[in-house]
C-alpha cells in the first residue's frame, strides 16, 4: 500500500507525471529464490499468511503435495512440485515457489484501465491498490505469469505485494525472514546477481552444466530471480515461462487499440465538425414539426 | 548428537539415512545447506523414498526399508577390504586390536549363548579375553585370528556388495558410487556427518542400525572430530529432555540405570554400575557413579536420604521387566494394570496397532489426559464412523481431560539435538482453565502425600519423605526445579587437598559434576546437567553467539550437557600426542601442560598424552567399542535381520536358520506374534513418516498447517498404481492384519519397485498426523496398521516396516 518512502514511479491507466525527485539511489531491490536449496517446506506460504492475515480454506488432496492447489486472492505464494526424470535416468524433484515476480515491464499494469489500481515504485515492486481495483481482470490477462487472482469476495485482484509494507521500513519480506535454509534472500537487485553468480558456480561444480539465473529479458528482467539448475529449461519447474512476453492483447489495447480507439473517436468528433461547417447545423422545418406532433398525440 | 546443529556447516560430505531431516528438520537443515554452499560439502541420501532431502543431495539412492544393517555392513566390509580406513584412530582409540574370548562364536545368525524358548543370550561368551594383570589382552599388530579387527573383517565378508544390492534393492552402481565418497572421509583432514533419526530407531533392529552406522565413522576416524560423528536429531522439541532426565521407565536422570529385582544389595547395584579400568591408566568415569547417585538420591530425599539407610536405595523401586509403553499397553489389554496417567501424549494415535490400544484403554478403570489438546486418545471411547468405529456404551472407562498449558506459556528450559539446555520465556498466558503440568502433579502429590500422612499405606516413605521445598508447594516454579536438578552444596565443602579452604559454601550452586561427592554433601538432581544453573546463575538463559574460532563452537550461547562440551569425545580429534589431525578444525589440544582450545575439553584437563590415557573416558577400555561386549540385546556385532513382517520367507544372510529370519531377541507378545501378516495375503512393504508441514497429531488442530496439508494421503509408486488401476488423487485402502485406512493415492515417480532376491516388491508410504479430531481434513490413525513390536534394545515400536495390501476403493 502506498507509503510515502514508497515512490511511484508508474501507475495505471494514468499519463499525469509522477514524482520525480526522489529515487532508490541504493539501487532497485530484487528477492533470490534459489531453487537448489529449497526443500519445498512451505514455511514462506505460512508466513506470507501470518503477515498478510490471509486464511485460505482448508482444501483437499489432489495427488500433489501443491497445497492449496493454487495460488488464489488469500494464497500469494505457493510451492510447486515437479518430478523430473533427467537424461542420465536419475529423478528430480523441482520445487518452485510461485507469486508474483515483479517485473520491471510490468504487464498488469499495463493493461489495467483503472486509474492507480496498480502502481511500480522506485525499487522495483510492482504493486496493487485494490481499493482503486474496479475487478476487471484485466491484468489476469496482462500477467505472462498467470499471478493475479480475482477475489470471489470483494471482486478485486490480490497478489504478492513482495512486503511493500515491510522493505519501506527497512525489513526483508516475511518470505525471506522465515526462509530456513536461505533459499531465499533479498538485497539490492545488484548483490542479487552477485549472489546468483556464486551459486550458479557451485551448482556447475555439481554437474548442473546448465545452471543459470532466471531474469528474463521479455519483460524487462524481474525483482523476483530464480537461480534454476536447468535455467535452460525453465518450463521443467512446474511451466516457468521460457521466455515471458506481456500478452499480444495488452499489446494490442495498450498499444494499436489505445490509439486507434483514440483516433476513433477524433474521427467522430471531426466528422460531426466537418458536417457542422461543411453542411451547417441539421435543421428541422413546419413540416417535421407537424409530424412530431401527430406522432404524440397517438399516444395514450 | 556426539556434535551439534551448527557443526554440520564444517563436514565435508553428509550422509542422511535413517532420516529425513530436511522434511523433519528443516531448520537445522540450514547447516546441511550451509556445508553444501560453503564448504563443498556433498549430500547423500538412501532412502526408501525420494525425499525432500533427496532433492537436494548429491546423490540418492534408494532402499528397502528395515535393511540398512546389510548397505553399512557391505561398507563396513569394503573400508576394510580396500583399507581405506584411519589407521592412527582405529588402533589407538578403538578396540580392533582387543582379543575376544574362546567360547564367543557366530554361527547360522545366531551367537554363542541363545536360548530359543527365552528369546535370549546368556552373554558370558560376549566379552574380552583378560589377562594376567586383569587388563584385556591386545594385538597391536591386528594379526590375532581373535582380535576384533579380525572377527570383525570376518563377520562382515559376507556383506558384499551383490548382497546389497540382492536383499537392500539398490543398484550395485549407485552402492559403489556412495561407498567411494564415503571412504574418501578416511584421510584425516576430511569429515563426514551422519545424520539418523526415527529412520532408522523404528525398526526391531534399530539399535543396531545405529551402531552399524558409529563402526562406520569409527573407521573412518569421524568421531569427535569437527564435522564428523553419529548425529541423533530428535524430533520433539524437549524429547532429549525427555531421555536426559529419565523418564524412560527402566532409566534414573542422567543415564544412571534402576536396580532391577535381582539387585537388594546396594553396594553390588554401584559397583555392576562403577567399573575398574580394563586397560592401564584409562579413566573410566564411571567410577563416579556413586557420587552421582548419591546426590541425586539428596536432591530426591533430602535428610531421609543418610549414609545409614544407603541413600535411601529401598525407596527406589527394583525392576523385575521393562516397563516401557509396548509392556504398558499389553498388561492394560490383561486387565494387570487399570489405572492411566497420559501427560503430553497421544498414544491412541502414536502407539502400534490402534485395535489393540482401544482394546487396553477399554479395559481402563481411568484415564487422566493431560494435553493442551482435545486428543483421539482422550475420545477413544467416542464413535467417529469408520475412523473410530467404537461402541461407547460398551465401554466404562472412566476419562478425565485436565487441559494444560503449551510450551509457549510457560517459563523453562528446552534441550534439543544439540544437547543444549536453553532457557525460554512465557511468551502468552495460557487459555480458559488451563494449568502447568507441574502444578497439576504438584496437586495430585499434594493429595497423595495428605492421604498417606493421615492413613498410612504400605511403605509410605518414598512418598511422605520426598522432598517438597518449593515457595509455593501447589505451583513449583520452573526456576526452582532447574536449579534442583542442577545442584546444589548441602553442606560447606572442603576442598580435599586443603581442608582448611572452603570451595563452596553451604546452599551454593555447583558449577559442574566434577563437584559432586558421595558423602551427602552435594545434591544434584540430574548429574549431567550439573553447573547449568550454577554459582553464577542460569547458564541456560545466555545468548551470545560469538564465535571466536569461526567453526560454530559458541560456548557462550545456552548450556550444553555435559559440561557445556559441544562435541563429544574431542580427545580424538588429535593424534595420540595430542596434535589436533585437521588443523583448519582443531576443537581442543594439549600445549604440553594443558588441553584447550575452542570446546571444553572430553578428557581430564591436565593429562599428559604421553599417558596412554584414551579419548573414550566413559569406557572402561578408554577406547570406542566395534564390539559391544554385553551391551546389546541381539549381539555384539550388528547382523542384519529382516522386520517382523518381511516379504522374504528366508534372512538371505542366513538361509538355513529359521530363528535368525527376524531379531531373535526381539520380545513379541503371544497375540502381537498371531496379528502379524505374511506376504502372501500382504505383497507390499509399508513404512509411514512425518511431513514437514505438520508436527504429529498436534498441528491437524492448526488451520495454516491444515492449509499447508490438508488431506490424508498415501504415497505409491508409479508401477504399483499403474498394476492396479490406481489414478492419481483417487481413493485407496491400505490394509494390514491389523486393520485398514483409507487415503488419497499420491502417485508418484519417487518411489520405485525394487527387486529383492528376484522379487519384484513395492513400497507404499504411509505420513501419519490425521485423525478424527481438529480442523485438518478427518482421517484415519496411520498405527491402526502398523505391528505391535519393538527394538530389543529400546522397546522403540516397529513403525517403519510391515506388510500392507493396496486396495482400489
Amino acid at each position: 500500500m502506498a507509503l510515502q518512502s514508497l515512490d511511484i514511479v508508474r501507475r495505471s491507466a494514468t499519463t499525469l507525471p509522477e514524482p520525480q525527485v526522489r529515487g532508490a539511489h541504493t539501487g532497485q531491490v530484487a528477492k533470490l529464490i534459489d531453487v537448489s536449496k529449497c526443500i519445498g517446506c512451505k514455511a514462506c506460504q505460512v508466513a506470507c499468511m501470518e503477515w498478510n492475515d490471509l486464511r485460505d480454506e482448508v482444501g483437499s488432496c489432489t495427488g500433489h503435495y501443491d497445497n492449496p492447489a493454487d495460488l488464489s486472492a488469500h494464497s500469494w505464494t505457493l510451492m510447486r512440485f515437479a518430478e523430473y526424470e533427467n537424461p542420465k535416468g536419475d529423478l528430480e524433484w523441482l520445487i518452485r515457489k510461485d507469486g508474483c515476480m515483479h517485473c520491471a515491464d510490468p504487464g498488469c499494469l499495463k493493461a489495467c484501465p483503472s486509474p492507480g489500481a496498480i502502481v511500480q515504485y522506485a525499487n522495483g515492486i510492482v504493486d496493487f491498490h485494490e481499493e482503486n481495483c474496479i475487478g476487471c481482470g484485466y491484468c489476469v490477462t496482462g500477467c505472462p505469469f498467470d499471478v493475479p487472482r480475482i477475489s470471489k469476495q470483494d471482486k478485486k485482484a490480490y497478489k504478492c505485494t513482495l512486503c511493500s509494507d515491510r522493505v519501506a521500513v527497512g525489513l526483508e519480506p516475511a518470505c525471506v525472514k522465515t526462509c530456513p535454509t536461505g533459499a531465499i534472500v533479498f538485497g539490492t537487485k545488484e548483490d542479487m546477481h552477485q549472489h546468483a553468480a556464486e551459486r550458479i558456480e557451485d551448482l556447475k561444480s555439481r554437474g548442473f552444466e546448465q545452471a543459470g539465473l532466471y531474469d528474463p529479458a521479455g519483460v524487462g528482467g524481474t525483482h523476483v530471480m530464480y537461480v534454476l539448475h536447468h535455467a535452460d529449461q525453465p518450463q521443467l519447474y512446474s511451466g516457468l515461462p521460457e521466455q515471458p512476453r506481456i500478452s499480444a492483447m495488452v499489446g494490442l489495447w495498450k498499444g494499436m487499440a489505445k490509439p486507434l480507439g483514440l483516433l476513433a473517436i477524433l474521427a467522430t468528433a471531426a466528422a460531426g465538425f466537418l458536417h457542422y461547417i461543411g453542411i451547417g447545423p441539421n435543421e428541422t422545418d413546419e413540416h417535421d414539426e407537424e409530424a412530431a406532433r401527430r406522432e404524440l398525440e397517438k399516444t395514450p | 548428537m556426539t556434535n551439534h546443529w551448527v557443526d554440520i556447516k564444517n563436514a565435508d560430505l553428509i550422509l542422511i539415512m535413517g532420516g529425513n531431516a530436511a522434511e523433519a528438520h528443516p531448520c537445522g537443515f540450514k547447516w546441511v545447506t550451509e556445508a553444501k554452499a560453503h564448504n563443498k560439502a556433498r549430500l547423500i541420501v538412501v532412502d526408501p523414498r525420494f525425499t525432500r532431502s533427496a532433492s537436494v543431495a548429491d546423490v540418492y539412492a534408494p532402499i528397502r526399508t528395515g535393511t540398512d544393517i546389510v548397505f553399512l555392513g557391505g561398507l563396513i566390509n569394503y573400508l576394510l577390504a580396500n583399507d581405506t580406513i584411519q589407521h592412527e584412530y582405529v588402533v589407538n582409540y578403538t578396540d580392533l586390536s582387543f582379543i575376544v574370548k574362546d567360547a564367543f562364536a557366530f554361527a547360522d545368525g545366531l551367537y554363542s549363548g541363545y536360548d530359543a524358548a527365552k528369546r535370549s543370550y546368556d552373554k558370558s561368551s560376549w566379552d574380552y579375553a583378560l589377562g594376567e594383570d586383569g587388563y584385556v589382552r591386545t594385538d597391536p599388530t591386528l594379526t590375532d585370528p581373535r582380535c576384533v579387527y579380525n572377527l570383525l573383517k570376518q563377520h562382515y565378508a559376507r556383506y558384499t556388495p551383490e548382497m546389497v544390492e540382492r536383499v537392500c534393492g539398490t543398484p550395485k552402481d549407485k552402492v559403489l558410487q556412495i561407498w567411494d565418497m564415503i571412504a574418501s572421509t578416511a584421510t584425516p583432514t576430511r569429515a563426514m556427518t551422519i545424520m539418523y533419526a526415527l529412520g532408522w530407531t523404528q525398526h526391531s533392529i534399530g539399535s543396531q542400525m545405529i551402531r552399524t552406522g558409529a563402526m562406520v565413522q569409527l573407521l573412518l576416524g569421524n568421531i569427535g572430530v569437527a564435522g564428523g560423528g553419529m548425529n541423533a536429531l530428535r524430533g520433539h522439541s524437549n524429547i532429549q529432555g525427555l531421555t536426559d532426565l529419565g523418564l524412560m521407565s527402566n532409566l534414573l536422570p542422567g543415564y544412571m540405570t534402576l536396580p532391577n529385582e535381582k539387585e537388594q544389595d546396594f553396594e553390588a547395584y554401584i559397583a555392576a554400575r562403577a567399573p575398574k579400568p580394563l586397560r592401564p591408566n584409562q579413566l573410566s568415569y564411571w567410577q563416579n557413579y556413586r557420587k552421582f547417585f548419591v546426590s541425586f538420591m539428596k536432591a530426591w530425599w533430602g535428610d531421609a536420604a543418610t549414609a545409614d539407610n544407603r541413600w535411601a536405595f529401598d525407596y527406589l523401586p527394583k525392576l523385575d521387566k521393562p516397563y516401557d509403553m509396548l509392556q504398558a499397553y499389553e498388561l492394560m489389554r490383561q486387565g494387570k494394570m487399570n489405572g492411566y496417567l497420559c501427560q503430553g501424549f497421544n498414544p491412541l494415535a502414536a502407539a502400534p496397532n490402534k485395535a489393540k490400544l482401544t482394546e487396553a484403554f477399554s479395559r481402563l478403570k481411568y484415564l487422566v489426559i493431560m494435553d493442551p489438546l482435545a486428543t483421539e486418545t482422550s475420545e477413544f471411547w467416542k464413535n467417529h464412523g469408520a475412523l473410530n468405529d467404537v461402541d461407547a456404551s460398551a465401554i466404562q472407562t472412566e476419562v478425565f481431560r485436565l487441559p494444560t498449558t503449551c510450551f509457549a506459556e510457560e517459563n523453562g528450559s528446552l534441550t534439543n539435538s544439540s544437547r543444549w539446555l536453553q532457557w525460554h520465556w512465557k511468551g502468552a498466558e495460557p487459555p480458559g482453565e488451563a494449568r502447568s503440568d507441574l502444578e497439576i502433579m504438584a496437586g495430585l502429590f499434594l493429595r497423595l502425600r495428605a492421604l498417606y500422612r493421615k492413613d498410612g499405606g504400605a511403605f509410605a516413605d518414598p512418598i511422605v519423605n520426598l522432598t517438597w521445598k518449593y515457595a509455593q508447594p501447589h505451583s513449583p516454579a520452573p526456576e526452582e526445579l532447574a536449579r534442583e536438578y542442577s545442584g546444589g552444596a548441602l553442606k560447606d565443602l572442603a576442598d580435599p587437598k586443603d581442608p582448611t579452604k572452603v570451595t563452596r559454601k553451604a546452599g551454593e550452586q555447583l558449577a559442574g559434576f566434577a563437584e559432586l561427592r558421595d558423602d551427602g554433601s552435594t545434591a544434584s538432581g540430574c548429574w549431567i546437567f550439573c553447573g547449568a544453573w550454577g554459582p553464577t546463575g542460569n547458564l541456560m538463559a545466555r545468548r551470545d553467539n560469538a564465535d571466536p574460532t569461526g567453526i560454530g563452537q559458541t560456548l557462550n550461547w545456552a548450556w550444553a550437557w555435559p559440561a557445556n562440551r559441544r562435541v563429544l569425545y574431542n580427545r580424538a580429534s588429535c593424534d595420540p600426542s595430542g596434535k589436533p589431525f585437521n588443523p583448519q578444525r582443531a576443537l581442543v589440544a594439549w600445549n604440553g601442560s594443558a588441553w584447550g582450545g575452542a570446546d571444553v575439553p572430553d578428557f581430564v584437563a591436565g593429562e599428559n598424552p604421553a599417558g596412554g590415557m584414551g579419548p573414550f573416558i566413559m569406557n572402561p577400555e578408554g577406547v570406542a567399542r566395534f564390539f559391544a561386549r554385553a551391551g546389546m540385546a541381539e549381539g555384539p556385532f550388528p547382523e542384519h535381520y529382516e522386520p517382523f513382517e518381511t516379504p522374504l520367507a528366508a534372512n538371505p544372510l542366513n538361509p538355513g536358520q529359521a530363528q535368525a529370519l527376524n531379531n531373535p531377541a526381539a520380545r513379541v507378545f503371544a497375540d502381537d506374534l498371531a496379528a502379524f501378516g505374511k506376504a502372501d495375503q500382504f505383497p507390499h512393504v509399508a513404512t509411514t513418516y512425518r511431513l514437514t508441514e505438520h508436527f504429529h497429531y498436534w498441528t491437524k488442530h492448526v488451520r495454516l498447517n491444515a492449509i499447508v496439508q490438508p488431506e490424508q494421503f498415501v504415497e505409491i509408486g508409479a508401477a504399483l498404481a499403474d498394476a492396479l488401476g490406481i489414478g492419481n488423487g483417487s481413493r485407496v485402502r491400505v490394509v494390514s492384519n491389523r486393520g485398514h485406512i483409507e487415503a488419497v493415492a499420491m502417485v508418484t515417480k519417487r518411489i520405485k519397485p525394487l527387486t529383492i532376491e528376484g522379487k519384484v516388491v513395492h513400497t507404499v508410504g504411509i505420513p501419519i498426523h490425521w485423525g478424527f479430531l481438529g480442523v485438518a481434513k478427518p482421517g484415519f490413525l496411520a498405527n491402526t496398521l502398523t505391528p505391535f513390536v519393538g527394538d530389543a534394545n529400546t522397546q522403540t515400536p516397529e513403525f517403519k516396516s510391515f506388510l500392507v495390501r493396496v486396495e482400489k476403493v
